[in-house]
């Protein structure tokens, strides 16, 4: 009799062995997470509700910190200036992105990998980096301003950072530089898992390349034009960066972004934290938001 | 000539276009870097002989050496870490999994969304309490377990084979062997995709290392370049050979790593 149950009672214990296995395995990384992520979400909730400067923080009436947000000037400037760059930056890159993922798919084209390298280079620049590129060509006696006076459009240096909406186009151009490429790598991996033959039965159908990218692409790369709206969304809420480095925010807060700000308030200015960490929240809400949204409106064409 | 003839034409146009402008802007660093602060501003789109004089000015204005080793440092050591950390859980996720490991996966790629702004003010709170400002484990902490990570080790995870793991395992191999001998053997591309995505990040991140380190003997490159521009008047060519010098390391990572990147990136888009 033991004779037979010996098997069954080792398969057992191999079997919740390699559960507990699984769990040891991935207990470090969802540990971190916990720690370096959703505590520090919980407690800078917490935190918002407390008002004070440095750590004299106390609790107060908690909603505070969210009434003086939209009463600070600064702040909604800030909120403008984020969706501004999300609202006009975020579509023009994602479609760029892919008409020129579109046109590398293309089995008859030559040096493709040069295309495409020259294409993704920019996004191997740190973020500090192009943002000060960009300061200095930009800049009174940058090479943008050389070369239109020598072209003779200008007679003297234009201040593109020093006026508001030159300084917004400026920043927008940077961004559009810096991440088309990369929003470009995912559509091109994207392509690679459709069947080639589909786009050469509709050239054989006769589809013009507006249809065939209209029909065929779009449609096949939704959920990849989704993963790639829900990440340059949260990435466009938390810019940072280039708000710091090409324009420093201005001029007089034209430019600066929510995290530009929530870092003043944190770091640069004597410590508001409970403020700091309410502003930061919205940001939070914000994300969720529109991760949401995005979502809902990428099933319903399904 | 033909309506596609043209299309075809028209397309190299664009492509060569859109190429000059994504190159432009790093090609005319690495000009100016090598040109006098004066001659940058006149337009100078050739290499020029102050490549030198420009090293030794910002050798004698800013600790370029430190801020290297320390960025390599943070970078390595992070990556490395995030590494193992991440593809142990994502191979665990995706191996062992049951609804309690599902669960638990779905919950961690909600911390997705969180905004990394958020959980700033608290993690520097909880980092300085534990009076560890300007250490490395502040700055790598907060970023080597990460859901993108995980996320990409279990996708690829499920194109591992189980029958190599029942063969691992009647060979007498034990459950770590196998994830060390067989699993990180097979997966090198999508390792070298984490490992490009990883060390550019730590490269790169600027706002948390800000936050946390504020001795100068800490600071990492993009800190630094980012200072050499506080001053009043800007000197071109010594602020461009420092940031051509930030640039470096993540450019040739990503030359080295380029194929294997984007191979990593389809799987993980699959």
């Amino acid at each position: 009799m033991s004779q037979v149950k010996e098997p069954k009672k080792r398969k057992m214990s191999l079997e919740r062995r390699h559960n507990l296995t699984g769990w040891a395995f991935l207990t470090p990384a969802t540990l971190m997470i916990a720690v370096m992520s959703f505590w520090p979400m919980i407690q800078a909730f917490i935190l918002s509700l407390q008002t004070g400067k440095a750590n004299n923080l106390k609790f107060g009436d908690p909603l505070a910190n969210y009434v003086r947000m939209f009463r600070d000037n600064v702040f909604m400037a800030s909120l403008g200036n984020t969706f501004l760059y999300l609202i006009i930056q975020v579509p023009i890159m994602l479609i760029l992105a892919l008409i020129l993922a579109s046109m590398l798919n293309n089995k008859d084209l030559r040096c493709k990998g040069l295309f495409r390298t020259a294409i993704f280079l920019p996004c191997a620049t740190s973020l500090v980096s192009y943002a000060i590129i960009f300061r200095s060509l930009f800049g009174v006696d940058g090479f943008i301003n050389t070369v239109l006076i020598n072209l003779g459009i200008l007679n003297t240096g234009y201040n593109f950072l020093g006026h508001a909406t030159s300084a917004k186009i400026v920043i927008i151009i940077a961004l559009v530089w810096r991440w088309t490429g990369y929003n470009m790598v995912f559509y091109l991996s994207g392509l690679q898992n459709i069947e080639y033959s589909v786009y050469e039965a509709a050239k054989i159908d006769g589809a013009s390349p507006m249809q065939t990218f209209f029909k065929i692409t779009v449609p096949l790369l939704k959920p990849t034009i989704l993963l790639t709206a829900i990440m340059s969304t949260n990435g466009t809420l938390q810019l940072f960066d280039e708000s710091l480095n090409l324009t420093k925010g201005g001029p007089a807060n034209a430019t600066i972004t929510m995290s530009h700000y929530i870092y003043n308030m944190s770091f640069k200015y004597v410590p508001t934290f409970g403020y700091a960490a309410a502003m930061s929240f919205l940001i939070f809400i914000l994300v969720a938001i529109l991760a949401f949204v995005q979502m809902k409106v990428g099933d319903k064409r399904d | 000539m033909t309506k596609a003839k043209i299309m075809k034409v028209l397309m190299y146009i664009v492509l060569t276009i859109v190429s000059l402008i994504s190159v432009f802007p790093l090609y005319w660093m690495l000009i100016s870097a090598t040109n006098k602060s004066v001659d940058v501003s006149r337009g100078a789109l050739l290499p020029g002989t102050a490549l030198i004089d420009n090293w030794k000015s910002l050798l004698s204005q800013s600790p370029v050496g430190t801020a290297m080793i320390n960025s390599f440092k943070y970078a390595i050591i992070l990556t490395i870490l995030a590494l193992v950390i991440c593809s142990l859980a994502g191979y665990g996720f995706e191996i062992y999994h049951d609804k309690g490991k599902d669960a638990v996966m779905s919950i961690l790629l909600l911390g997705m969304m969180v905004p990394f702004v958020a959980t700033m003010i608290p993690l520097f709170r909880m980092f300085s309490s534990a009076k560890l400002l300007n250490t490395t484990i502040a700055v790598i902490m907060p970023t080597i377990s990460t859901p993108f990570l995980i996320m990409m080790f279990r996708q690829s995870a499920r194109s591992f084979p189980h029958d190599i793991i029942e063969a691992a395992r009647i060979d007498g191999l034990n459950e770590i062997q196998i994830f060390f001998r067989m699993f990180i053997p097979t997966m090198k591309s999508t390792y070298a995709a984490a490992m490009t995505i990883t060390f550019m990040n730590a490269w790169n991140n600027y706002l948390w290392p800000k936050v946390i380190l504020q001795k100068e003997e800490t600071f990492t490159m993009p800190m630094l370049v980012a200072n050499l521009t506080e001053g009043y008047v800007t000197d071109y060519g010594v602020l461009m050979l420092a940031v051509l010098l930030c640039s470096l390391p993540t450019v040739i990572i990503f030359f080295l790593l380029q194929k294997s990147f984007a191979e990593g990136i389809t799987g993980a888009v699959k």
